[in-house]
């Protein structure tokens, strides 16, 4: 008797969750779908979202890319090649600067690697090309009149070398040493 | 003869008007359980090719057609070639003794909605969904790769355990009508339809149709997750449509069975024959795809314990129950 109620417990149950399940499947059938039809409507991608890269300028206009080939050293599918030059200033520059977007993965380790700032990720996605020769962007076609997402930010302030600033003069920088007073 | 002549052009147009529809529905069916799906989901669906993506089969037809057919080298070629032809065919010939309208009559000539009344249709449908197996099972092994191989090999034994209870389910159906012509059947069915009488048929039958078209919750031949596509992963281009055709034509023809063997054919109040099968056939086929998405999939040993320990008996009780009760009635 006690086998033939637990039967009939464990059915009811069974069928009980049965018609929740689809229940609720079929109340989905009546909402609105939630999906975004993309080519018709875009979403605003966050400003920090990974897509085509840009070299960035400094609030004076000057070029912030400083060849230290760092980027291209990161970079894990070596997609960036560069030559780095010396102005008659100083100042290092990158005669040409040459991104492949077709190997390109995206990462932003090239962002994260930069010291000046000057190589930067943006939410600008739609790239696709019809021939990949067409994807290999050089430095006018990476080049922007703006600083990207920090526009005060002027790596000669804080650092390099004295072309702008005498020694000490760089923020957060202390003054020389006095070699000769810090005599024992 | 001219009477001969005539028979025969009219059973060739009839032959080829049923075939027609019955791939336009078979196709229009994906796109349907596509769309019916997403909308479970909350989703769209295709709405790209046409008008609510109406050309959405037509498009998939084409890029089917267009794409190579792959035979992987070490591969049984003859019964890799045919296992698809196989699975598509039988589908397809199930439908020729399903009947879906009342007769009509033209110049003094009847003639059946029907493509043939066999006297054993019962019989005659058990058998090819018998044989449909075969393409499932070949294919899977024929391809001589490990995923078809388990998915043919799950195909297999899949479908000889639901075949039975499918089988049995439909006893009571034959004791009840006294005949195996599914024409008759539907007949006996003028004043109720045997769901009435036989609600457990019912559901046994629909669940081991459920399990005999290969869909979820008894998808594991194919099983997407675990076998890359079961007994089709090595196939491409037009033979893996022919597997996909035959899946959704089954799946037509499962659910006109279920319409003529519980839910009275063609018969109903108001409107034409036609259109009460139809509703009927769509009905049962949007159960169907409202089972795929509310059901996950079973494990293997739940789908053999339910269809061996739970389904078969139930289907020999209600035989041995029916037969009492209409013994004791005298009918």
């Amino acid at each position: 008797m006690k086998m033939t109620r637990n039967i009939a417990v464990v059915t009811w149950d069974a069928l009980v969750g049965l018609a929740k399940g689809f229940f609720i499947t079929f109340i989905h059938l009546f909402r609105r779908p939630i999906t975004e039809e993309y080519p018709e409507y875009k979403r605003t991608l966050p400003e920090r979202s990974r897509a085509r890269i840009i070299l960035t300028r400094d609030p004076n206009g000057e070029e912030r890319c400083v060849a230290c080939y760092l980027c291209s050293a990161v970079c894990p599918v070596s997609c960036i090649s560069m030559q780095s030059a010396e102005r008659e200033d100083g100042r290092r520059w990158a005669p040409w600067f040459r991104i492949n977007f077709a190997r390109c993965i995206y990462c932003g380790l090239c962002e994260e690697a930069c010291p000046t700032l000057a190589i930067q990720l943006t939410p600008d996605f739609e790239t696709c090309q019809y021939k990949i020769l067409t994807l290999v962007a050089e430095k006018e076609d990476l080049l922007v009149d703006h600083g990207g997402k920090n526009h005060d930010y002027n790596f000669y302030r804080y650092a390099g070398v004295t072309a702008y600033q005498d020694k000490g003069e760089h923020i957060k920088e202390a003054p020389p040493v006095n070699l000769k007073s810090n005599l024992p | 003869m001219t009477a001969w002549i005539m028979g025969f052009i009219l059973l060739v147009i009839k032959l080829s008007v049923v075939l027609v529809v019955l791939l336009l529905v078979a196709a229009y069916l994906v796109f349907a359980e596509r769309k019916l799906l997403a909308r479970l989901q909350i989703r769209l669906g295709p709405n790209r090719a046409g008008p609510f993506g109406l050309m959405q089969p037509m498009a998939d037809a084409v890029k089917l057609l267009a794409k190579e057919d792959v035979v992987p080298e070490k591969v049984d070629r003859l019964i890799f070639l045919l296992a698809p032809v196989v699975v598509a065919a039988t589908a397809i010939l199930i439908f020729a003794v399903v009947p879906f309208g009342q007769g009509w009559t033209i110049g003094g000539r009847e003639i059946p909605m029907v493509v043939t009344d066999l006297n054993v249709g019962l019989l005659y449908v058990l058998a090819l969904s018998s044989i449909g197996v075969y393409g499932v099972a070949l294919g899977g092994w024929a391809s001589n790769s490990k995923y078809a191989l388990v998915g043919g090999i799950r195909g297999a034994a899949q479908m000889i355990s639901y075949e039975l209870s499918l089988g049995l389910s439909l006893v009571p159906v034959v004791m009840l009508a006294g005949s195996f012509s599914l024409v008759d059947i539907v007949a006996a069915q003028s004043r109720y339809p045997f769901l009435l009488l036989q609600p457990l048929a019912f559901i046994i039958f629909f669940m081991s149709s459920v399990a005999e078209t290969k869909r979820i919750p008894f998808d594991l031949p194919e099983a997407e997750n675990e076998l890359v596509a079961g007994y089709h992963t090595e196939y491409s281009g037009m033979r893996f449509g022919l597997f996909f055709l035959g899946e959704y034509i089954t799946m037509v023809v499962l659910g006109s069975l279920v319409a003529v063997f519980f839910l009275g054919g063609w018969r109903g109040p108001l409107l034409p024959p036609l259109l009460w099968f139809s509703l009927k056939v769509l009905a049962v086929v949007f159960v169907m795809i409202w089972l795929r998405g509310t059901l996950p999939r079973l494990r293997y040993d739940q789908l053999m314990h339910l269809g061996w320990k739970v389904l078969v008996p139930l289907a020999l009780l209600n035989i041995v129950i029916t037969g009492g009760v209409m013994l004791l009635m005298g009918m």
